[in-house]
Order: structure tokens, then C-alpha cells, then sequence
């Protein structure tokens, strides 16, 4: 109904901006903040924002009273002063005076972020080009976190979900009411760990460890992105952060040990069929964002496996490869991102994929040996 | 006056050769004109990808590169050379001198610009195509730029080395040309603020020239400058790019300053008001400028001090810029004002600017910035400070002199339409962004969550509305230099500055004897 009247009246522009403003789900502020940082941030805008709307009124308003009666149309006749020490000192030191009001809220909050200390655990965070890599190190398991949203949902050939584009295979999971301390650092190039509702920004700088942190107060899905611009795929680098009861994440870390244990176990051989089946999903998720979901690649940057030389020459020189990465490229050492396992399966997948005629199969018990 | 007849070469030598300053000046125009479209392009690209979710027109490769090179092109090859024609064509006029000092380094100086342009436009022809990682060209996603890296980093140096000689000789024309009896206190802002812009340039030109070549020597020759696995440090690019990046703000903003302060007493017809103040407070800004970079880089993880630091400093930029808004005020307060297309440009340009002023003092506040950083809320804030602060400026300050450049009058209607549907296709462009960036949406993505879809189809079209609008303006532009209503040696009632009395158009050479300023 309140479409249908704005197009009556002529669907002006401003009116149209208004009807937005009206609608619930078109956010025009900071999502609502679910840690003690997120608020003070929240509080701070809104103090800031106030203070501005005063001064625009002041300033707008003589600036339209101005344009309204000062015009040479109305017979106007002009001024000639042409300075006034007294506005000059005037206007000066307000301002100076504002400012210092807003620096000393400001000031604290940074004093609280920049806080890292006695923290009740604390999480290692790598970035990679284009995932992110969670290391719970005192309960010894670690995951990567890569986007889930299918691809047929980002070239339109599907209707995207609710949470397109913000979604992962799997979520950081945090117990509420506890400080996290995140430790940032990455892989390849510069990212940066973005959770707008707790109010936490920070670059992972590869080679260096930055820290900062949270408590989070609700259990509940938090989605964020990657914020620093980290090459081809910095648009699909999601972060979801699942904060749970103590309980709950206390079942979880069990979960999560559990399936560690049974990744280390490389002792024994699989099928053909089994590898390439489990390699077809670590190639989607790790690989296909470079050389493409068949293998074509994008040449001359990301050459293409189908067909490729290495590929369907000797499994050494693949290994190699994967495991260590192609200096001066692109190609990340997998070495320390993948689990043995992981690393057979994908390269058993790509031999035998996409008229690749290598035929063999590569065991997780040869990556083992490889890591000496 | 015998020495009316020139000797001059015709055709395209008479531009090649050409040591007059309005010539230069000129050409710097053309060539960033020609710039600003090629750039602009670029930008209806970006929004073209980002009119609706999900990917349709290109690889995220290609975003990247659009959003890299619109950025370096429009700062290096628009609005930076735009300004130096402005300086070119007006300083000498202004303070009565008969050219700039240094005429042949002048010719070199522009003549550098179209070498380092076709370096970055082929760099879209060569394996892997133009850089992607940013205007900003941060390490180590840098190094991953094929042969466009090194074709990108001899541009700047090119383009640093074009823009430090336009400085020293800018300089040394103001310091030695002015007219008898025109004292430093009586120059024109315009040209005040051109004075303190030079400098800085010379300043910060070679600190970027440095980082880059660092950048260089660490893609061939194995130095690790920026590199942690050898010694380096990536951070230390970022300090050293915004040492440079700060003042390269204000280099764009500063002589938008003078232009304004030019237009609005004359349309107000009354004279600046806090001439004095308006001098001190563009060099309190130029200085201020140089110790406020890492706002750039607030999660970078520096320590506390340093942060609390710097946000201190950032804030109080805004009095000295908040003196200038107030005297532009006081000079419209009480005038009789008349709304030409060059004072309407100044008018948006006071407003828009203003908010966007108020937007770099949320993102002074560390804490709120920490959430905004290279959030879409960055993007709207810098485009309010160059589109309507820069770009609007060099609008207002073309409108304002193309009578006296080519003897004619420009075709009022036009003008106001383009201004008008500038100042529509601004700011839905733009202002919508202000609250994607507040909902979370990271800047330089080529597709975004469905919650960020709206506001991303308004500014996709406010973008294409602003982008064919420009071509109003080319249009006014050919017309005048072919004909109009005759301009007069003073079309503007309230100007009162040397360049409107010489004859329109400006004669090739202008106070060969010169002016006595009382
Ligand atoms: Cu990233």
C-alpha cells in the first residue's frame, strides 16, 4: 500500500529513500552488538552522530537562511565586513572543545579493545587465500573454515539462500560469557577478521601474531567477512562464529578431538573409489576457486590440471607440489593446511579426473612419508 | 603591444613543443578530462557487477582490476593533473606574471603524463592484466601481480617525477613572478593555497617513489623490505604508503580550497571573509596532514599509545577545516548572492563537503573505525571528499574561467542541468553507501550478501546517472570554445582578481608588462 501511494504521488526520489528508511529489514545502523566492546562502539556513534546532527543544524541552517534572504534577486544589498577576530576565536575553540568532549568516551574504549589480558582461552586464527584456519591449540584439534554457499548460487544458475555468501562448512564455536583471546596471523597475504557484532576488527598479518578479543553474551550465529582485500576471492572469505553454552561447547571440543584422533590414523589404505570420492569435495572446497571446477584453470596465472604435464606425470612431482607450494605463484604449500589423508585424496582425485589418464592412487601413508 | 604577432609552430607541434603556460595548462586539462572518462568507465563497471548479488558480468579477477585502476587513475591521472592545468592557466594570470618560471620544464613536465598513462592503460593488454591488489598496493598482495606490477610501479615513478618538477616550478613562480606590489598577503587563495599544495607535494611525491622502488627490489633483485619470511615487514609499506597517502588528500583538496574561495566572493559579491585565517588554516591543514597517516591503518595492530595518538591528531584536523566551512559561510552571509553554475558548484561543494568532513570525524574515533575500516562506509566518506569536494571544484573552477579561456559564454542552462543532475546522481550514488558500510558490507567485493541488495541497486543507479550526466559537461565545454555570447575582458560582476583585465579569450601572452597592484 505505501508503494502503490509513493508511485501515485509521483515516485520521487526522497520519498522513495523515506519508505526504505521505514522498512525493518534495510539496516541503516550497526548491527545490534552482543559484546561489552560492540555496545560501547554502538553508544559511541550514536554520540557522535547527535553531536553532528546539532552541528549540521547550525551550520545548514544559517547556510539555507543565507541562500533563502542573501540573494542579489531579492534586492539584497551586500555586506562589506570582511573579517571579525571575535567569530574567529569564537569558532575556533568551540570545535576544540567538542572534540576533547568526544575524545575521552573514545579514549577509553580503546584502553578496554586494546585489553587482551586474562583471557579464559584463546584460539589461533590464520588467514589463507581465500579460507580461514581455527587452531584451538590447548585442546590440540584445528579446522578450516571454508564458504559453503554452492557455486551454481553465485553465477545465478540457483536461488541463493538466506545467508548466501555468509555461510561455512565450519563455524568457529565459542562458549558465551567467556573471553576469547584470538590470536591473528596469515598464511600468504594480509586479511583482516571482521565480526561487526562484537565489535572486532583485526588484520592477520602473515609472519606476525596480532591479538585481540571478545565475550560474547548471547548464544547465537554471527556472521562477518573478511575485510582486507587479499586477491581473487576476498569476496568469498566469509567468518561465522557460533557461540554456545558451556555445556553444548563442551560437547562440541569432544566432537572435535574425536574426529582429530581418527584424521591421524593414516594406517590404512583406501579404495580408489573412496579417495576420489572424498577428494571431489577437498578439490571443490580447496582448489576449484583458482583451477576452476574441471580443471581448466584460468591460464596464464592458474594453469589448468586437465591435461597438465605434472598431474599425469609421476606422483612425486605432485606431491611436491601440493605439499610445498610454487614460490613466486599463487600455489600454497599445503603441507601444513591439509591432514595427510586430505592431501592423498585430492591429488588421487585430480589423476583420475577430467581425461587425466595417471590411473594411480596416492595413499596417505606416501604424504606421510613425503613430510620427512 | 608590438609584440602582438607569435612565433609559434602550428598544428600538433605548436603542442608538442609548446612552452605557454596556457597551452600547458590546457593540455593538462584535456589529457585529464580524457582520464576522468577512461576511469569513470572503469567505475560503471564496478556498479554494473554490483547491481544485484551473485556474479554476471566478469571473474572477481576483473572486479579487482576495475576497482584498482579507478582508483590510481582518477587520483593520478584526473584530479592531480586537472588541478596542475588549473595552476598552469590561472597562477600566472593571478599574480600578473607573464608565464611560469620554468616554461620548458613545464612542457616535460606534462609531456611525462601521457608516458605513464599508456603504462597503466596497456597494463589491461598484457599477460594476467593490470594490477588488482588496490590502489593502494599493499604487500604481499602485491607481489602477485604479474609484469602490470613493474609496468604500474614505473608509472608512479613517472608520475611522482611529472608532479614534483609542476611543483618546484609552481614554486618558483610564485615565489619570484608576482606582479610589483603584490605582496605574499595579497595573492589570490587560489594561488596561497597551490603555494602550500607544491610543497607538500615535493614532500611526500619521493616517499612514494621510495616504497615503490622497495616494492621493486623486492619482486626481482631478493630484497625483503616488506617481506616477514625474510626480515621485513608488510606493515612498514602501509606506514610509508599513507606517510604519502595522507597529504596526497589533501594535495587533491587543498587547491579545491582556492578555487572556491575565488568563486563564492564573486558571486556573493562581497570580499572573503578571514582572508588571513583562510592562509593559516590551509597551512595548519598541510602540516597536520603529514602526522596523521596510520588512520589509515587502525587494524593493523598498533600499540594503544600510538592509536590514541593518532586519533588525536586526526581530530584535530577538524578545526582548521571547520574555519574554513565557517569563513565560506560568513562570506556568503549578508552578500547579494546570484546562483551561476560556477557558484552552484561551489554551494554543493560547501554542503557535501561539509559531510563528508562530519563522516572523517566518525572515522577519527578509533573505536568506531575499527568496525568501518574498509567498510563501504570508507568508500562513501572519501567520494563525498573528492567527488563533490575535488571534483565538484574543478566543475565550478572551469565554469567560473571558460569565459576568459575562450572569449565566450558558456550555455547557462546546460550548466545548471549538469549540476543538478550531478548532485542527484551524487549522492545516490553515494549516500546509500554510508549505511551499507554501517551494516557490514566490506568494501572492494564483487558480490555481497542479499541483506546489502537495495542499497546496492540505488547507488548502481545513481552511478549511471552521474556517469552520463559528465557528458553534459563535454558538451558545454565544445560548445563554448566554438562560439557563445562574448564574454567581455570581465564577465563576472564581483571578480576583482588580475586575470579580468586581460582581454577574453586570453591572449597567448598576457603582462608582458606587468601590473602595478596597489
Ligand atoms: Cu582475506
Amino acid at each position: 500500500m505505501m508503494s502503490s501511494l509513493i508511485k501515485k504521488i509521483g515516485g520521487g526520489l526522497v520519498m522513495a529513500m523515506i519508505s526504505l528508511f521505514a522498512h525493518a529489514e534495510h539496516q541503516i545502523n550497526f548491527p545490534a552488538p552482543v559484546t561489552e566492546i560492540g555496545r560501547q562502539v554502538y553508544d559511541l556513534h550514536i554520540i557522535t552522530m547527535w553531536i553532528i546532527v546539532g552541528i549540521a543544524v547550525v551550520v545548514y541552517g544559517a547556510m539555507f537562511w543565507s541562500l533563502l534572504k542573501h540573494r542579489k534577486s531579492v534586492g539584497y544589498k551586500p555586506a562589506t565586513f570582511s573579517h571579525s577576530t571575535a567569530l574567529e576565536i569564537i569558532w575556533t575553540t568551540i570545535p576544540f572543545i567538542i572534540l576533547i568532549a568526544m575524545a575521552y568516551p573514545a579514549t577509553k574504549s580503546v584502553i578496554a579493545m586494546k585489553d587482551t589480558s586474562n583471557a579464559d582461552m584463546t584460539v589461533k586464527v590464520t588467514g589463507y587465500q581465500w579460507k580461514w584456519e581455527y587452531d584451538y591449540q590447548q585442546d590440540g584439534f584445528k579446522f578450516m573454515s571454508v564458504l559453503s554457499t554452492p557455486r551454481d548460487q553465485i553465477e545465478g544458475k540457483e536461488a541463493k539462500g538466506a545467508d548466501y555468501l555468509l555461510e561455512v562448512d565450519n563455524p568457529m564455536v565459542v562458549p558465551v560469557n567467556k573471553k576469547v583471546r584470538v590470536l591473528l596471523t596469515a598464511n600468504d597475504v594480509i586479511h583482516a577478521w571482521w565480526m561487526p557484532e562484537f565489535g572486532v576488527k583485526q588484520d592477520a598479518i602473515p609472519g606476525f601474531i596480532r591479538d585481540t578479543w571478545f565475550k560474547v553474551e548471547k548464544p547465537g550465529t554471527y556472521r562477518g567477512q573478511c575485510a582486507e582485500l587479499c586477491g581473487k576471492d576476498h569476496g568469498f572469505m566469509p567468518i561465522v562464529v557460533v557461540a554456545k553454552e558451556q555445556a553444548d561447547y563442551d560437547k562440541w571440543v569432544a566432537e572435535q578431538k574425536a574426529k582429530a584422533a581418527a584424521a591421524a590414523d593414516t594406517g590404512k589404505d583406501r579404495s580408489k573409489e573412496e579417495l576420489v570420492a572424498a577428494g571431489e569435495k577437498i578439490y571443490a572446497a580447496n582448489c576449484a576457486g583458482c583451477h576452476q571446477p574441471h580443471g581448466e584453470g584460468m591460464p596464464p596465472v592458474f594453469p589448468a590440471l586437465a591435461g597438465s604435464k605434472i598431474v599425469n606425470g609421476p606422483a612425486a612431482g605432485q606431491i611436491d607440489i601440493v605439499m610445498n607450494g610454487k614460490p613466486g605463484t599463487a600455489m600454497p604449500a599445503f603441507a601444513k593446511q591439509m591432514s595427510d589423508g586430505d592431501v592423498a585424496a585430492v591429488i588421487t582425485f585430480t589423476r583420475n579426473s577430467w581425461g587425466n589418464k595417471a590411473g594411480d592412487v596416492v595413499q596417505a601413508s606416501e604424504i606421510k612419508a613425503s613430510r620427512k | 603591444m608590438e609584440h602582438g604577432h607569435d612565433h609559434h609552430p602550428s598544428g600538433i607541434m605548436r603542442w608538442v613543443t609548446t612552452t605557454n603556460h596556457k597551452d600547458i595548462g590546457s593540455l593538462y586539462l584535456w589529457f585529464s578530462l580524457c582520464m576522468f572518462f577512461f576511469a569513470g568507465t572503469l567505475a560503471l563497471g564496478i556498479r554494473l557487477e554490483l547491481f544485484q548479488p551473485g556474479m554476471q558480468f566478469m571473474q572477481p579477477q576483473t572486479f579487482n582490476q576495475l576497482t584498482t585502476l579507478h582508483g590510481l587513475i582518477m587520483v593520478f591521472g584526473a584530479i592531480m593533473p586537472a588541478f596542475v592545468g588549473f595552476a598552469n592557466w590561472q597562477i600566472p594570470l593571478m599574480i600578473g606574471a607573464p608565464d611560469m618560471a620554468l616554461p620548458r620544464l613545464n612542457n616535460w613536465s606534462f609531456w611525462l603524463l601521457p608516458v605513464a598513462a599508456t603504462l597503466l592503460v596497456t597494463s589491461f593488454f598484457v599477460p594476467g592484466g593490470p594490477i588488482a591488489g588496490g590502489w593502494t598496493l599493499y604487500p604481499p598482495l602485491y607481489m602477485q601481480n604479474g609484469i602490470s606490477g613493474d609496468m604500474t610501479i614505473f608509472a608512479v615513478h613517472i608520475l611522482g617525477m611529472s608532479s614534483i618538477l609542476g611543483s618546484i616550478n609552481i614554486i618558483v613562480t610564485i615565489m619570484n613572478m608576482r606582479a610589483p606590489g603584490m605582496t605574499y598577503m595579497k595573492m589570490p587563495l587560489f594561488v596561497w593555497t597551490w603555494f602550500i599544495t607544491a610543497y607538500l607535494l615535493i614532500a611526500v611525491m619521493p616517499v612514494l617513489a621510495g616504497a615503490v622502488t622497495m616494492m621493486l627490489t623486492d619482486r626481482h633483485f631478493d630484497t625483503h623490505f616488506f617481506d616477514a619470511s625474510g626480515g621485513g615487514d608488510p606493515v612498514m609499506f602501509q606506514h610509508i604508503f599513507w606517510f604519502f597517502g595522507h597529504p596526497e588528500v589533501y594535495i587533491m583538496i587543498l587547491p579545491a580550497f582556492g578555487i572556491v574561495s575565488s568563486i563564492i566572493p564573486t558571486f556573493a559579491r562581497k570580499p572573503l571573509f578571514g582572508y588571513t585565517s583562510m592562509v593559516y588554516a590551509t597551512a595548519s591543514i598541510a602540516i597536520l596532514s603529514m602526522v596523521v597517516w596510520a588512520h589509515h591503518m587502525y587494524t593493523v595492530g598498533m600499540p594503544v599509545t600510538a592509536q590514541l595518538y593518532f586519533m588525536y591528531a586526526t581530530m584535530l584536523i577538524a578545526v582548521p577545516t571547520g574555519v574554513k566551512v565557517f569563513n565560506w559561510l560568513a562570506t556568503m552571509w549578508q552578500g547579494a548572492m546570484t546562483f551561476e553554475t560556477p557558484m552552484l558548484f561551489s554551494i554543493g561543494f560547501v554542503a557535501l563537503f561539509t559531510l563528508g568532513g562530519f563522516t572523517g570525524i566518525v572515522l577519527a574515533m578509533v573505536p568506531v573505525d575499527v568496525q568501518l575500516q574498509d567498510s563501504y562506509y570508507v568508500v562513501a566518506h572519501f567520494h563525498y571528499v573528492l567527488v563533490s569536494g575535488s571534483l565538484f571544484t574543478l566543475f565550478a573552477g572551469a565554469y567560473y574561467w571558460l569565459p576568459k579561456w575562450t572569449g565566450h559564454m558558456y550555455d547557462e542552462k546546460l550548466g545548471k542541468l549538469h549540476f543538478w543532475l550531478s548532485m542527484i546522481g551524487f549522492n545516490l550514488t553515494f549516500f546509500p553507501q554510508h549505511f551499507l558500510g554501517l551494516a557490514g558490507m566490506p568494501r572492494r567485493i564483487p558480490d555481497y550478501a542479499l541483506q546489502f541488495a537495495d542499497f546496492n541497486r540505488m547507488s548502481s543507479i545513481g552511478a549511471f546517472i552521474f556517469g552520463t550526466t559528465q557528458l553534459i559537461f563535454v558538451y558545454v565545454v565544445i560548445k563554448c570554445i566554438r562560439g557563445g555570447a562574448p564574454a567581455g575582458d570581465k564577465p563576472w560582476e564581483g571578480a576583482d582578481t588580475l586575470e579580468w583585465t586581460v582581454p577574453s579569450p586570453a591572449p597567448y601572452h598576457t603582462f608582458e608588462t606587468p601590473p602595478v597592484v596597489k
